[in-house]
């Protein structure tokens, strides 16, 4: 059995390990609370912006150094960043421990170039361009604004290319230094660990962080207004798109919900890719391409998204078999044999995910970023095999009953009807 | 023929057993006794080149209708068999073959093998099905349309190989259309057989429990004969799609050696140079100096008899020429001023993803089975570190030099053609 270690620091970093001295990798990822929901308008898509600059260089390495010393490592090393949380991670083979573990806490501690900065917003306006031409083309997006607002949980991720075009260097050196503070950070490992040694080089690296500038809180949105380059509309137009692409939402468990389980099993019997109520409806019979559902648990909120892309005309006609399967569950629950095949299935995914150090991060860490929460292989195991048909019939009449909002992205030619 | 391949070193120890069954068909089982699960790789040489001309798809409709009931079980009983064993299963066709991939808890495994042999040897390709089947893929089809990026990628690949060998599994809007039962039934009758055929199987698994499954799923299977070769007809040209999109994608790609040359190695080395990493050429030079785009890559794709390396970037029109000519410059200048730390990036990095693909069985049954296909003969993992550790930086910079990437093929999908090199540039 793995074991698990955790720490805080004197200057608030917290460290959390699930250490397996048999993995052939070790996995480290520094997760810091700073998501577009953290951000003002001015700010918006800076915390996906910072993401970028931190690869941009530091006090003792230019931005060459530090993309040539990840290569070094021969790791996979990446980063993303979402609504509540940017992360920056790297699976290696655990002789590079020290040496990443340097670089990494390095790059948390980034020069903020102005002229870096001007060449990364290129970049970023890039990526804004390149998402535009991507199904769903922004529907889910929109739909986030649509339902949380366009703030807070609803502020998208990557800002606006208004947003980009107008950001400042100085604007994102006082964000970072308003959030990356070492109670904000967590670093967190998992598999072939040195924890001690973990622990000791990052109470070195991290010792200055306590000192950074305190900026002013930016004044609040005037929620009267839209953000720049923000709609609303239910429907996004999309040229030359063949398909249409729905988007619904409704309310969902949290991450600290205890009925997170059977909210998941609940979805998998739905709207799995395979075997699932949806799939045997609509994808095994060609009607859609996709129709399915799926939880999305927040800190404080959750959410429920069914999504579903099918030819234009049959939109309404799938819609109302989507509706009718909801209806369904929440009427007739679910069956006890459904019940045993998803349960089976995703004790085995839980298994199989379990072998690669690099898959454990990602929970460890947001878990214990936002919940001061640990859960092991055992436990999520356990979790899942006590549930039972009342438990999950249950979670569809508390979130299949929520209100509904939906958002269509389709050829700019096509009418919806139904 | 039986061989066995025992090489131990410090990290791993390879143990890949290899056998031939009476009808043809390669059964390979690596054990890997620290993991908690298993998997296989079955490939069957029922390809996209099995096609009949006209029927572009089939390879792909007939392993979706196999799928749809086999042995005692409907569609639905197979899917809430597979889950409860708890099999983590993948299926799809490409140019030589047609697989099926299945991991799972390792005591799932006896019982899966059963199960695939029932799928692949009786299943009842239910005429009933045929039209949900067709449209599926029709669906997978509308929804490529909607990818800019795929829909390069893919009308390259046809521009790279040919008509016949660059054909896409998704088929075509056309020939799905054509496809009836008759057809299901010739292609599955005379193209799925042990013949030519691979299973790996790797994980929590012992070498002889792994062929006495094997045996007894498949060694009473009829055999058959492989598919003969077909010539590669690439051509040097360049296509633009337009399209009112937000970025210009742009593809290219050049012929090369596949997987199994002698050469294969100093030709992936140069093109990890270019493009493994965020310290790689293009990476650097096209997007972290520049700021060109957001996606810069290319990559090494092989056939059994041919290869290709495929490039792609993705940006907004205005800086698309320029993208692609700094990303031309980049391979044509790979040479000429390469670095020895370039070279031991690239093998720390592929001897890293080695060593940790001992942490999935999935990975290595599908490497067991592209290895024997490509090369004819499982490689230890120990084998390929000792290929790569020892190739030096000459040997890199006189292969690129000799064979200088040339004869490009374009595609480009956005609101303005770009100015691509001619042939002769």
């Amino acid at each position: 059995m793995p074991e698990f270690r955790s720490v805080t620091l004197p200057s608030g970093l917290r460290i959390a390990a699930e250490i397996d001295s048999r993995s052939y990798s070790a996995a480290f990822g520094y997760f810091v609370r700073a998501g577009s929901r953290d951000e003002v308008d001015c700010e918006s898509g800076l915390s996906h912006f910072l993401e970028h600059m931190m690869f941009k260089g530091t006090a003792s390495r230019s931005a060459a150094d530090v993309n040539r010393e990840l290569d070094e490592l021969g790791g996979q090393s990446n980063a993303f960043t979402t609504e509540e949380q940017t992360v920056y991670y790297s699976t290696v083979l655990p002789k590079y421990q020290d040496r990443l573990l340097d670089l990494l806490s390095d790059m948390l501690d980034p020069i903020l170039d102005a002229e870096e900065f001007e060449t990364e917003r290129q970049v970023i306006l890039e990526e804004i361009a390149k998402y535009e031409d991507q199904p769903p083309f922004g529907a889910f997006e929109r739909m986030m604004e649509v339902h949380f607002g366009p703030r807070g949980l609803g502020r998208r991720v990557l800002g606006t290319a208004e947003s980009i075009q107008s950001m400042t260097v100085e604007r994102m050196r006082d964000y970072f230094h308003r959030r990356y503070r070492p109670e904000n950070i967590v670093l967190a490992a998992s598999g072939n660990v040195d924890f001690d040694a973990m622990v000791d080089a990052v109470s070195q690296h991290s010792r200055s962080w306590c000192s950074r500038p305190q900026p002013a809180v930016p004044s609040a949105d005037d929620s009267g207004s839209l953000p720049p380059g923000i709609q609303l509309d239910r429907t996004l137009p999309i040229a030359d798109a063949f398909q249409a692409y729905c988007v619904s939402i409704a309310g969902g468990p949290t991450m600290k919900s205890d009925d997170r389980y059977a909210a998941r099993v609940l979805a998998s019997i739905i709207g799995d890719e395979g075997g699932s109520r949806l799939f045997w409806e609509l994808i095994d019979t060609g009607r859609a391409e996709v129709a399915t559902v799926w939880p999305q648990e927040f800190t404080d909120t959750g959410a429920w998204f069914t999504y579903m892309i099918c030819a234009p005309e049959d939109v309404a006609a799938n819609q109302r078999v989507i509706d009718e399967v909801i209806h369904s569950a929440v009427e007739n629950g679910v069956q006890q044999s459904e019940l045993e095949q998803a349960v089976n299935k995703a004790t085995a995914g839980c298994i199989m995910q379990s072998e690669r150090p690099g898959n454990r991060l990602f929970g460890l860490g947001s878990r214990w970023l936002m919940c001061d929460d640990y859960v092991n292989v055992d436990e999520t195991l356990q979790r899942l095999r006590a549930l039972d048909v009342d438990a999950v019939s249950v979670a569809a009449r508390k979130y299949l009953t929520t209100p509904i909002e939906r958002v269509f992205a389709v050829g700019a030619e096509v009418e919806l009807s139904g | 023929m039986r061989n066995s391949t025992l090489i131990t070193s410090n990290t791993t120890a390879t143990n890949i057993r290899t056998e031939t069954l009476a009808n043809g068909m390669t059964v390979l089982i690596q054990p890997m006794p620290w993991l908690r699960t298993a998997a296989f790789s079955l490939a069957l040489r029922a390809g996209i080149k099995s096609e009949p001309e006209p029927l572009n798809g089939l390879a792909s409709l007939v392993c979706e209708m196999v799928q749809r009931g086999a042995g005692h079980y409907n569609s639905r009983e197979l899917v809430a068999i597979q889950d409860n064993l708890g099999i983590d299963r993948s299926s799809g066709v490409s140019t030589g073959m047609a697989s099926f991939g299945a991991a799972m808890p390792s005591q799932s495994l006896p019982e899966a093998l059963k199960l695939y042999a029932d799928i692949v040897r009786r299943p009842h390709l239910p005429g009933d099905q045929l039209d949900d089947a067709r449209m599926m893929m029709i669906q997978e089809l509308r929804a490529m349309e909607d990818e800019p990026t795929q829909r390069v990628m893919r009308r390259l690949r046809e521009l790279h190989y040919g008509p016949r060998l660059g054909r896409s599994h998704y088929g075509t809007m056309e020939a799905l259309k054509q496809i009836a039962e008759r057809d299901v039934r010739e292609f599955y009758q005379t193209h799925y057989h042990a013949g030519g055929a691979i299973l790996g199987i790797a994980g929590d698994i012992d070498g002889d429990q792994g062929l006495q499954l094997a045996e007894a799923a498949f060694g009473d299977w009829k055999t058959g004969p492989e598919e003969p070769s077909f010539p590669v007809e690439g051509q040097a040209v360049y296509e633009h799609i337009e399209l009112p999109s937000s970025q210009t994608h742009i593809g290219f790609a050049f012929a090369s050696i596949p997987y199994g040359h002698p050469e294969y190695f100093k030709m992936r080395a140069g093109v990890g140079i270019l493009s493994d990493g965020m310290s790689s050429r293009l990476f650097d030079r096209v997007r972290e100096q520049r700021g060109l785009c957001y996606t810069v890559a290319a990559s090494c794709h092989s056939l059994k008899n041919a290869g290709g390396v495929f490039g792609y970037a993705g940006t907004t029109p205005e800086r698309a020429q320029e993208t692609l000519d700094v990303t031309l410059h980049e391979i044509a200048n790979l040479t000429s001023d390469l670095q020895p730390g370039e070279l031991d990036r690239w093998k720390v990095r592929i001897e890293s993803a080695l060593i940790m693909e001992q942490e999935s069985s999935a990975s290595r049954a599908s490497s067991l089975v592209s290895d024997q296909y490509q090369l004819g003969r499982a490689l230890t993992t120990e084998e390929l570190e000792s290929k790569i550790e020892s190739l030096a930086l000459d040997d890199v910079r006189n292969y690129w030099d000799q064979h200088q990437p040339g004869d490009y093929r374009f595609v480009t999908l956005g609101p303005q053609a770009l100015q691509a090199p001619s042939p002769a540039a």
